[in-house]
Order: C-alpha cells, then sequence, then structure tokens
C-alpha cells in the first residue's frame, strides 16, 4: 500500500489521540507543576508524601493488593476447571461466567448494599442460621468485597484464553512422561499460562488502584482512598487543580513503575489482543 | 509363538453417534515395529491413543503382558508417545524436554546428564543441549520429541504420524533414522500412519485398517502381493482390480477369458474379486498375450512409464520400463501367479483376522 | 477412583463460584418485585409498581438514554477510527508502528480517573462541559479496545488476497473495502462490541466530563441512589440483566451455529 495511503488512513486517529490523550496528559503535567500564581513548583508532586495524602495511597496500595490476590486465587481454579471442558472458545459455560461482566458495575455495587446493609440479606440469612450479625457495610471489607466481585471476571477472561491455548497434547506427553496432575500444573499450565496471569493481574491492580465509586457506595465517608482524595481535589469545596494534578501524577508514576516491573515478568507476546 | 506383548480385547469406542472402534480385537509381539495404516478416520490413532491411555475404551480391555492396565493413567504404562505435532515444552529448553521424564523418575543428576547426551547422540542432534524448541526445525523438533521419549526406555515406544509435516527427502531420512533406532534400542515400536509407502518401508508388521476395523494383518510383503480383500489392494500400492468368476481352483475368468491362476479354495462357479498389479502386466504383440488391446495413454514417471490399456471393456494400468506408444496394438500376458483372488467383501466393511 | 472425587470437587467448585457470581443479581431481580419501601431483606409482596414508576421516571430513562446514544456515537466514531489505522498500519515501518501501538496503550494504562481528569482540564479550558464533550471522552478511552481486537485479525491478514484483487484491475480503495474489511469483520464486530460494553460501564470519565444535568446511567445511580428511587433502579436492573442475556444468548447462538458449519465440512479425524 502506499505510503499516502498509510498515512491518511492513520491520521485522523493520530490527530484524535495527541489531541485528547497527549495534550490533556500534558496539561496535568503542567498544572502539576505550577501554583495558582503561575510559578514553577514541586510542592504538588511531593504532596503524595503527606501523611494526609500517603495514608490513603497506602490504604489503596493495600486494598488493591488483596483485591487482586482474592480475584487470582478464586479465578485461576476456575480457569484450570473451565479450559478443562471447553471445545471451542466460545463455550456456553465460559459464557456463563462472564455475563456479570456486561452488567453495570455499579447495579452490581448496589446488589452488595443490599447484601451488606445492617438489615441486608446477609445478615437476615445469618439470623435464619442462628448466627450473629455482622456489621460490614462501610468497612475496608465490604469495599474489597465489592471490588473483586466487580473486577473476578477481568482476571478469569485472560487466564482462561492462556490456559485453553495450550496445546492438549503438551498435557498428553506430559503425562505421557510420567507427570502427576501437580506436576503438571506446577511445571506446565503454571509457566504456560503466565502470560494470562500477568495480563489478568494488570487489568485488576491499575483499575483498582484508583478505584472511588466503590468507596463511597460500600464504605462511606470510613473508607478513603487515593481515588477519593483527588476526586475532591477536583470537585468538592476545596478544589486545588494543582494538588489534584499533583497527586494524579504521583499516582500515575506508581502505575508506570509497577508496569514496568511487570513487563519484567512478562515474556512479551507484543500485539496481542486483550481476547 | 512370541509372547503377547500388548493385547487389545473387544474394544469399542465412540465419539457421540460416530462409532470408530467395534469389538476390535488385536495383539502385538515384543521387538516389532507394528504399523497400523489407513485412510482419515479409520480409527487408527484412536487405537493408538487407547494403547497409550489418553483415550478410555467404551467397552473391552487393553492388557499389558497379560495385566490389565485399561485403567491405568499414561503417567502408569511402560510406554511412551511421540506426538503428531511434536507437543514439546516451548518454555523449557531442549535438555529440560529430553530430561522431563528422568526428573520425575528422580534419577540422579549424573545419570540424567548422561541420558540427555546419548538421546541427542543417538538422534544426531549433539550438542543442542541449551537451544529453545521454537528455534528448531521441524524435523529437529520431530528428533527431539522422539529423544524426549526414547530416554525413559519404555518398553513400547508409541508414534502417531510423526513424519507428516516433513518434506519428502527429510521423511525419507527419518524413515531410516527410526528403523536404526529400533534395532538399536531393541524395543517395540507401534507407529500410525496414512501413508502406505512408510508403512511398507519401516514394518515387520502391518495392521491395514478401514472404518474401526481391521482388513488385514501381515508382513509389507504378504499386504503387497497377496492383498485379502478390494480395500486392502487398492489402499496399498496402484492395483488393477476387476470382477471375476472362479470357475474352479486355479481357473479364473475375467472379462469373458480364462486366466490360469495359483490360487485354490474359493469354491466353484463363485464370483470373485482379481487385482493385478500394474508392474506384473506384460505387454507383448498381439496375439502373443492372453488378452488383446490397444495403448491409450502413456505417462513418464521416472522409475517406469505408466501407460493405460484398453483391453476387453477395461482400463488396465500398466508400469513397465519399456514405453509401447499411445495408439499401438498390444497383447497382455500375466503369469498366473501374479493373479491374486481375493473373496468379495460381505458388507463394506469387513473384519479379517490373521494369526502370525 | 481418585478421578471421581476430582470431578466432582471440579464441579463443586464451579457451582459455588457461580452462586457467588449471581446470587448478589438474582438479590436485585428479587428486590425490584418486592413491595416493601425500606427494608428490601423483607418481603412485603409481589408488585409490578417499580417498573411502571420507572417508565415514567424522566430521571432514570433520560439517563438511559443519554447512555445508549453515548456508547452507540462513541463506539461507531471509535470503530471507524481504530479499524482505519489498524489497516494503515499494515505495511509501516516497525518504528511507526510501535509508536502507534505505544500511544494507543496511554488510555488503558492510565487509570481512568486521570483520563477524565485530563480530558475535563482540556475542555473547561476552552468551551463548556455538553454532551459533545461526554462523546469526545468516551471516544478516546475506548479506542483502545476497538485497537487491540482489530489488530490481531489485521496481523493474520493474508495480503495475497488483496493483492489479486489489485492484480485483477480493482483500485486500492474497493479492494480494501470488498476484500480486507471482509475478512476483518470479526475483529471490527468484537472491537465494536467491546467497545460499547466499556462504554456503557464507565463512571470515571464520565462523572468529570459531563455537562451539568446531563447523566449516563452510571453517573445517574451515583446522584440518586441513597434517595428513593432505589427500587426503580433494581427494575432497570433487571431488564438490563434479561436483554444482556438475550445477547449473549444469541451471540453463543451464531457462533455455535457458524463451528458447526465448520466441522462438518472439515476434515474428520
Amino acid at each position: 500500500m502506499k505510503k499516502l495511503g498509510s498515512r491518511l488512513l492513520a491520521g485522523p486517529y493520530l490527530i484524535w489521540m495527541v489531541l485528547f490523550t497527549i495534550i490533556p496528559l500534558c496539561l496535568i503535567l503542567y498544572n502539576a507543576f505550577t501554583t495558582f500564581e503561575g510559578r514553577f513548583t514541586i510542592e504538588n508532586v511531593m504532596a503524595i508524601t503527606d501523611y494526609v495524602n500517603a495514608k490513603p495511597l497506602l490504604l489503596s496500595l493495600n486494598m488493591s493488593l488483596v483485591v487482586t490476590l482474592i480475584c487470582f486465587v478464586l479465578s485461576f481454579p476456575l480457569a484450570l476447571v473451565l479450559s478443562k471442558y471447553s471445545k471451542n472458545k466460545n463455550s456456553i459455560i465460559v459464557m456463563v461466567f462472564i455475563l456479570p461482566m456486561w452488567m453495570n458495575f455499579m447495579l452490581r455495587t448496589l446488589a452488595w448494599r443490599l447484601i451488606l446493609l445492617n438489615n441486608g440479606f446477609l445478615n437476615k440469612g445469618l439470623g435464619i442460621f442462628g448466627f450473629n450479625p455482622v456489621y460490614l457495610m462501610n468497612t475496608k471489607a465490604a469495599v474489597i468485597l465489592g471490588t473483586a466481585y466487580d473486577y473476578f471476571p477481568f482476571m478469569l477472561l485472560p487466564i482462561y484464553n492462556a490456559l485453553v491455548k495450550i496445546d492438549k497434547d503438551v498435557i498428553n506427553a506430559a503425562k505421557d512422561l510420567g507427570a502427576t496432575s501437580f506436576i503438571i500444573l506446577k511445571r506446565i499450565m503454571l509457566p504456560l499460562s503466565l502470560p494470562g496471569i500477568v495480563s489478568g493481574i494488570t487489568m485488576v491492580f491499575v483499575p483498582s488502584m484508583s478505584e472511588f465509586v466503590i468507596a463511597d457506595m460500600l464504605g462511606g465517608n470510613k473508607v478513603y482512598l487515593i481515588g477519593n482524595v483527588i476526586e475532591q481535589a477536583f470537585n468538592s469545596g476545596y478544589a486545588d487543580v494543582h494538588l489534584g494534578s499533583g497527586l494524579s501524577l504521583s499516582l500515575m508514576g506508581l502505575i508506570i513503575i509497577s508496569m514496568v516491573i511487570y513487563k519484567f515478568f512478562d515474556k512479551g507476546e507484543g500485539g496481542h489482543g486483550i481476547w | 509363538m512370541a509372547n503377547k506383548l500388548i493385547e487389545l480385547a473387544g474394544i469399542t469406542k465412540s465419539y457421540g453417534d460416530k462409532t470408530i472402534l467395534d469389538e476390535m480385537d488385536l495383539f502385538m509381539n515384543e521387538n516389532r515395529f507394528l504399523t497400523l495404516l489407513g485412510p482419515s478416520g479409520c480409527g487408527k490413532t484412536t487405537t493408538l491413543r487407547i494403547i497409550g491411555g489418553f483415550e478410555m475404551p467404551d467397552s473391552g480391555k487393553v492388557l499389558f503382558e497379560g495385566r490389565d492396565i485399561t485403567n491405568t493413567p499414561p503417567n502408569g504404562r511402560p510406554f511412551n508417545t511421540v506426538f503428531q505435532k511434536y507437543a514439546l515444552f516451548t518454555h523449557m529448553n531442549i535438555e529440560e524436554n529430553i530430561a522431563f521424564g528422568l526428573k520425575i523418575k528422580n534419577k540422579p543428576k549424573n545419570y540424567i546428564n548422561d541420558k540427555v547426551k546419548y538421546a541427542l547422540k543417538l538422534v544426531n542432534l549433539d550438542g543442542y543441549e541449551k537451544r529453545m524448541p521454537d528455534s528448531l526445525s521441524g524435523g529437529q523438533q520431530q528428533r527431539i520429541a522422539i529423544a524426549r521419549a526414547i530416554v525413559n526406555e519404555p518398553r513400547v515406544l508409541l508414534l502417531d504420524e510423526p513424519l507428516g509435516a516433513l518434506d519428502l527427502k527429510l521423511r525419507q531420512d527419518m524413515q531410516y533414522e527410526l528403523i536404526r533406532l529400533k534395532n538399536e534400542l531393541g524395543i517395540t515400536f507401534i507407529y500410525v500412519t496414512h501413508d502406505q509407502e512408510e508403512a511398507l518401508t519401516m514394518s515387520d508388521t502391518i495392521v491395514v485398517m478401514n472404518k474401526g476395523y481391521i482388513q488385514q494383518i501381515g508382513t509389507p510383503e504378504d499386504i503387497y502381493n497377496e492383498p485379502q480383500n478390494a480395500f486392502v489392494a487398492d489402499f496399498i500400492g496402484d492395483s488393477n482390480i476387476i470382477n471375476g468368476i472362479m470357475i474352479e481352483d486355479k481357473l479364473v475368468e475375467i472379462l469373458g477369458t480364462k486366466f490360469q491362476c495359483v490360487d485354490e479354495g474359493f469354491g466353484n462357479n463363485k464370483p470373485v474379486d482379481v487385482v493385478v498389479r500394474p508392474e506384473d502386466i506384460v505387454l507383448t504383440k498381439p496375439g502373443k498375450g492372453i488378452i488383446d488391446g490397444r495403448v491409450v495413454s502413456a505417462i513418464f514417471k521416472g522409475v517406469h512409464y505408466e501407460m493405460e490399456v484398453e483391453a476387453c471393456g477395461f482400463d488396465w494400468l500398466v508400469h513397465s520400463t519399456v514405453l509401447v506408444e499411445p495408439g499401438t496394438e498390444a497383447g497382455l500376458w500375466i503369469d498366473p501367479f501374479n493373479i491374486q483372488i481375493m473373496n468379495k467383501p460381505e458388507s463394506e466393511d469387513e473384519e479379517i483376522f490373521i494369526e502370525e | 477412583m481418585v478421578n471421581g472425587i476430582k470431578k466432582t470437587a471440579e464441579k463443586v467448585y464451579l457451582v459455588i463460584i457461580l452462586l457467588l457470581l449471581y446470587i448478589p443479581i438474582a438479590l436485585l431481580v428479587i428486590s425490584s418485585f418486592n413491595a416493601s419501601e425500606r427494608n428490601k431483606a423483607v418481603w412485603g409482596g409481589f408488585t409490578f409498581k417499580a417498573y411502571a414508576e420507572l417508565i415514567q421516571d424522566e430521571i432514570v430513562m433520560g439517563a438511559l438514554y443519554n447512555t445508549l446514544l453515548l456508547a452507540g456515537g462513541a463506539s461507531l466514531i471509535a470503530t471507524i477510527l481504530g479499524t482505519l489505522v489498524c489497516i494503515g498500519m499494515i505495511n509501516m515501518k516497525k518504528r511507526s508502528k510501535s509508536f502507534i501501538m505505544g500511544v494507543t496503550q496511554i488510555p488503558l494504562l492510565n487509570s481512568d480517573i486521570v483520563t477524565g481528569i485530563s480530558l475535563m482540564l482540556l475542555f473547561t479550558r476552552f468551551a463548556d462541559l455538553s454532551f459533545v464533550t461526554m462523546l469526545v471522552a468516551h471516544v478516546t478511552f475506548i479506542i483502545p479496545y476497538v485497537v487491540l481486537s482489530v489488530q490481531p485479525k489485521v496481523l493474520q491478514l493474508n495480503l495475497s488476497t488483496y493483492e489479486a484483487a489489485l492484480d485483477l484491475g480493482a483500485s486500492h480503495l474497493y479492494a480494501m473495502w470488498k476484500v480486507i474489511i471482509p475478512e476483518i469483520m470479526p475483529g471490527i464486530l468484537s472491537g465494536f462490541l467491546l467497545a460499547f460494553t466499556m462504554s456503557l460501564d464507565d463512571f470515571s470519565v464520565t462523572y468529570f466530563t459531563k455537562a451539568p444535568g446531563l447523566n449516563t446511567m452510571s453517573t445517574m445511580i451515583n446522584a440518586e441512589y441513597r434517595k428513593g428511587i432505589q427500587t426503580e433502579i433494581y427494575a432497570l436492573s433487571t431488564i438490563v440483566f434479561i436483554i444482556v442475556l438475550f445477547v449473549l444468548f444469541i451471540i453463543n447462538r451464531r457462533s455455535e451455529k457458524a463451528y458447526k458449519q465448520r466441522e462438518e465440512s472439515g476434515v474428520a479425524l
């Protein structure tokens, strides 16, 4: 194809991306390093180290790690079982597990309110069995539960896709050579599904770091995450665009660092789609 | 008679509503190169996988040295398999691939190193220990797959169409390699292929299969020279298959002409299938043969000329190193020894069982 | 023997996770029919009242309308832009390709907060927030999903069919339309679907770039869920769930049909 054709096709996209991705980021950069009067400063970026900001950040970090762990521990065995029973990539069993993903996550989080409210379904159910009620609403646990529930399919799908790609004869070969199920899991399936695992972890950890809505809905004002901090910096009565930009920049930096660490472990199949 | 190493008794296997194998009986002796030969879908791969333990038969038993191993999983059977698409562990290097089975058996490090070196030498890939499977060619990957299997000293090596993806020259080289390996290692090979030339080249025994039934078992010479039915005759080599009537012993009538032959025991005035190999037909001057005909076409095949000769209403296939020009009238002569009589099949799938 | 225990354990695990996933949704559905106003854990009788109120509720229906319009429009634009750039990348140098793919990754790597805020900063400098700004924002963050869906298909393309078309006299444009696009259509469709889904499900980006008064489902729920219209929202959830179920069922049916067709025309094992 002619060069001009390529430029013409890719042009609109590039213009769009520069206008609406790169320039806005530059704006954040600019605002992060300037004050209200327009002087250069690094105090916005350093603000992340202030206790009042560092505490929510560490809490976000903590909770995201827990959420990622829960998602992984629950979805990996599930992916293993599903990959055994699937005939083709679009088996209906997999669809059933992915279906919740297509319902708006706000609605699903609302459902958790129904369950976790003090007089909600959970306590009702516990009462039937004679247990004491638990007061999970507005706790960290509630937010973790809701977030893990929301992001579960994002961990399941990539791992499932990676496992399903493993040639069944490779597993048969391992069996043929004397491997038990445990050895097959440890030395064949885990290493070969690693790209999927890394993908899944990325798709859960990164977004959950900046979550603030689920914290609002299930945690009330008791759970205050870095996402909440940034949101308040832009939208509340204490709006400070510069501080907010500085904090955002710090958050971005942290995410980039984690990504770099992860790319280290990812054998990398460049150009691969999500699904 | 040598003792039965592996025996399949009454094996039946279906997928959904397709019956692949129906009450199949088969046994194999030790230290032979046995080939399961047949067209796609005949059940040969299924049979191999049942022997290897990767498929469970719906009914029937798999016996090894008399022991019932039907329910033993693959990692408990003293067999190793070479898979059609090699199934190498792409995330491990060559050394780790080959050592995989040995490590599971907890063999000492020195032993493993020696065995890996020996296996690589055996398949002519010395020094490839640290390479990754993706960096190897198809033929090399195939040899690694073989090395990985044989290094565990199995009693039986199962091979599932291993040479299918290789080009002709490489395939031929590998065929000789496999024969050499079998002789050097002294283990039993069970080989699956749809390529009859491959089967004829390498095997001690060939089991011809079609639609889940065994058509014939014999040595390559038996299968080729004395096919038992039309399917085997047609599948192995080129052949002329004609309807005939067995008049009496050693006399058959084909296309209105009586031919002397050497087979007996087919009854009197019974319809039979007659097969004559193209290279067994001799073209002479008209009148000097048993029947007369005319050469329709001739193609140079390198090894011989392939000629089509129309005689008595039948298009005969003739192979000869001597060319007879198309359009020429010619006489066809066939040595009685080269006329093979076969029973007509009672149904499309016929099971025949021959003792070795 | 051990095999049997394993299989049962696997099935049990499947069922447990299935229950965990669907019980919350089931509770939503049940609650939508529950006449109790305040506490849904107490059954107050079966009623369709919430559904009736839902249809008449301007806030909710307006948000629904906006959501669909936004998602549809944004996905369309994103699919066009994304597909074009993938086709354009076919013959590009490695460096240009890497640059484009790199830029594509940026919205994915950024948390949606950052994307939303950065766009808000851009918009408020030059204009008011409006439906258009929401649309632009949505297109921006869903485009990468289109690219990542279409690109693998483009990589798998067999260019000789395109060259054959040129050889037979087609213009570049005609060949592209008649040869390339149909072949990558599965990727385009799945990209569109994915983009649509991500737009429907978004909160953060919409939150920061929306015009006051204009709401999508997500922002509407965020604003209203503490107030009295909860049951209506549950009714909405039920309807959404049924639609999603239906769509997924159809998709599955079609792919099963296609799979069967391929099986029958292929070579038997």
